[in-house]
């Protein structure tokens, strides 16, 4: 049914679509939308007897879903980003012990200086930790995403992370055809655990692993996160042949054929980049777009062939490792790498942090730079020179511990000049 | 030489032999059908009190609940002693995650088992005293305050002894721990710390609140059968000496598990929604000096630099327990009239 709604809300539709047994959260901006609406489904009735728990932190939030998917119980949660640092323990062991949880990262920065803004900083801290990872590009994207997410989760016994990107797409009102119950009651099979917790057959869960089996333990979940990148694009094939529109798999191309530079991206920019790109190739730059749906497991070899006749690519990206390089950037540079062909430049491209906005503009502007060379290996995006260089002449002048922000937001005036 | 009469109390303790009760009044372990849902062939160490407790807890608790029970495990001593993969001595359905959550874990089981419409399955969540004060207190209080129907027992050795004998919110004052040394002027754990976590399980006015012994098996099982008599969140405290941690014998658990509660340091109780609403009174009350000398982690309170003013003052914390309970025998008797 087409619906003019907030992302938000077309998220938790759809989770009330999979028919959850138990979902439970605890507020954190911008995820608190999603939580309200399916609490608000829980209390009319719409979804049976699923229980709905209202907890006292993330931490508690992933370990109720832990105990009830263990019950096997359908189990859902969301959060973004202190919440799932908060929960960070909890969220490995989630993956550890296999239990098909999907979540919701409404995606926002990590604090300190706080900030509730949008970027990627959330997700990557946690991409090691065994979760499969789909980046959603579109609020329609964002609401399909789940549906796809329980399906694979609950097949390979994996949890899923979907990311959406905090306020542009959980707190915009866009056009989403939401499906009706019975084409996800047909995609989407009622949850068969593979080992649950049955006083009729007692099993023993989270057993303590010494070095004789450890390693081989994380291979296999390694062996399933390949498994994830071989059942991805067939399950979004499925996908498009029961809802009729196509959501998920690994990769997407976009204006790819004759790309010299392609410009490769998770998550809602891609739209941004999209009409940047589209009004470059008017100007004849020869510029294509690669989104990247599905971060992990990563996929090296679906990305590796579509960039195979590029010239450059520059990766734009939310988060980066501070001191190191972009994140994104570097997995992408690996699988080129690795893919044994004289394989293009790769540039990091590290913008929108903290919810910055990614301007057409600026894109256009870096692009151009892009396609004649001129582009660095890594940079920020619309990064204020001036002002990071007049801060780093105080801190050299005056050593203070601390952080630096107010400086800065004096520099800017925005703020009082009381402060600092 | 006249008729012997049958003494009750041959073990000088109260304790009363099974072979002398009626067959329904003895105690589930006295049972040979009991469910040994922590079966023999663990790790513990000789003379644990965990282990021991545990091994009460659950066959009381899968008794009363007809054998329907799944348990929520938290990281420690109960859970590495158990679980060494590929081995395992539960024979109840059980679940480790973390060493802070095992409460909010078992609320998630909890929550399935209601959205599946499952009555019959019960829902118990155990840590040592590291997993429920300290680490785990915030899902704890969560899981009380929710008053989810969830049973949790603690099994209160007094410190984090699976990493080494560290002090945790439930140390003792004086007691030497590997981060509370028995040197300076303020040996081993300092007054005036700690967590009384029963009391504040009563604060959270949940339906049922209970400290409990190794050393009192009927008392102990007794609670756990009340307590799975109720519904919404219970918590039971169980004190289990640690031989290691204490550095006590291993012949002793059970002898220092009932000092404990003899000196008054540990008072027996339970309470219903927010109210104490009995005691176990000390029948033979003695000072706590019998119950600290056997305990190497008292050792530096006596001797040639013994320290008598700290002796003292434990002697006025399991004085002030006395009285705040009302545990003496005459007390509650009064109190029953």
């Amino acid at each position: 049914m087409l619906t003019q709604i907030e992302g938000s809300k077309a998220v938790a539709e759809a989770v009330g679509l999979c028919r959850p047994e138990v979902v439970c959260a605890y507020p954190i901006s911008p995820q608190t939308h999603i939580i309200e609406a399916v609490g608000a489904m829980v209390k009319a009735g719409r979804l049976g007897s699923c229980q709905f728990i209202n907890v006292e932190s993330e931490f508690a939030a992933m370990s109720v879903s832990i105990g009830a998917s263990a019950m096997g119980a359908r189990a859902y949660t969301a959060t973004a980003s202190q919440g799932l640092l908060f929960m960070a323990e909890a969220v490995y062991n989630a993956a550890g012990l296999g239990l098909p949880i999907v979540m919701t990262v409404a995606n926002r920065a990590i604090g300190a200086p706080i900030n509730i803004w949008n970027d990627h900083s959330d997700a990557m801290s946690v991409r090691d930790s065994g979760w499969i990872q789909l980046f959603a590009e579109t609020n329609q994207e964002a609401a399909d995403l789940h549906i796809l997410a329980f399906r694979l989760a609950e097949e390979l016994s994996v949890p899923v992370m979907v990311c959406v990107d905090g306020f542009v797409l959980t707190h915009a009102v866009e056009r989403v055809d939401l499906p009706e119950q019975d084409q996800v009651d047909r995609f989407l099979p009622p949850f068969e655990p593979r080992q649950v917790l049955d006083p009729d057959e007692p099993v023993t869960i989270g057993a303590m692993v010494g070095p004789e089996a450890f390693t081989e333990v994380r291979y296999l979940a390694h062996a399933l996160q390949l498994q994830a990148l071989a059942r991805i694009p067939s399950l979004a094939t499925e996908f498009a042949a029961a809802f009729g529109r196509r959501s998920g798999g690994l990769v997407r191309p976009y204006r790819m054929e004759d790309a010299e530079t392609v410009v490769l991206a998770l998550g809602s920019v891609l739209g941004t980049v999209k009409d940047a790109v589209d009004s470059l190739r008017e100007a004849g730059h020869r510029l294509g777009v690669l989104g990247v749906t599905t971060f992990r497991p990563f996929p090296a070899a679906a990305i590796a062939d579509a960039l195979s006749s590029a010239r450059r690519v520059v990766v734009i990206e939310k988060a980066f490792s501070i001191g190191g390089h972009g994140i994104l950037g570097a997995d992408v540079a690996l699988a080129l790498g690795r893919s044994g062909r004289d394989g293009p430049r790769v540039h990091d491209v590290v913008a929108g942090l903290g919810g910055r906005p990614i301007t057409e503009a600026s894109l256009r502007r870096m692009l151009a730079e892009a396609s004649e060379g001129r582009l660095p290996d890594f940079t920020f995006l619309d990064l204020d020179r001036g002002l990071v260089e007049r801060e780093l002449r105080r801190m050299d002048a005056t050593r203070r511990s601390g952080p630096s922000a107010e400086n800065l937001l004096r520099d800017l005036g925005v703020a009082s000049t009381r402060i600092g | 030489m006249g008729h012997e009469p049958v003494k009750f109390y041959q073990v000088g303790s109260f304790a009363v032999g099974n072979r002398l009760l009626d067959r329904d009044e003895r105690t589930v372990q006295s049972d040979s059908g009991r469910s040994n849902s922590l079966t023999s062939g663990h790790r513990a160490c000789q003379g644990c009190g965990e282990a021991l407790g545990a091994r009460y807890a659950l066959d009381a608790a899968m008794r009363a609940a007809a054998g329907r029970l799944v348990a929520a495990n938290a990281t420690g001593c109960l859970e590495v002693f158990s679980t060494p993969y590929p081995e395992t001595s539960w024979q109840i359905p059980w679940l480790h995650s973390l060493f802070g959550n095992a409460p909010a874990v078992a609320t998630g089981m909890a929550a399935a088992l209601k959205a599946k419409g499952r009555t019959d399955v019960r829902v118990v969540a155990q840590a040592g005293d590291g997993g429920t004060v300290d680490i785990g207190f915030g899902a704890l209080s969560g899981m009380f305050e929710r008053n989810d129907d969830v049973l949790f027992i603690c099994y209160d050795n007094e410190a984090y002894m699976n990493t080494g004998v560290q002090r945790s919110g439930a140390t003792p004052p004086a007691a030497r721990t590997a981060t509370t040394e028995a040197i300076g002027d303020e040996p081993g754990n300092v007054f005036g710390q700690g967590k009384n976590v029963p009391m504040l399980a009563v604060a959270h006015e949940i339906p049922y609140v209970a400290t409990a012994s190794v050393a009192e098996l009927h008392d102990l099982e007794r609670k756990v059968e009340r307590a799975m008599g109720l519904r919404g969140a219970r918590y039971i405290h169980i004190l289990v000496p640690c031989p290691l941690g204490w550095q006590a014998a291993s012949c002793d658990t059970v002898r220092l598990a009932r000092l404990a509660a003899e000196t008054g340091l540990f008072p027996l109780f339970e309470a219903e929604h927010g109210r104490v609403v009995d005691v176990r009174p000390i029948r033979k009350r003695v000072p706590v000096e019998d119950y600290l000398r056997p305990q190497g982690r008292y050792k530096h309170l006596f001797g040639e630099h013994g320290r008598p003013d700290l002796v003292a003052a434990i002697q006025e914390i399991a004085d002030g327990n006395i009285e705040r309970f009302g545990l003496l025998a005459e007390a509650v008797e009064a109190g029953a009239r």
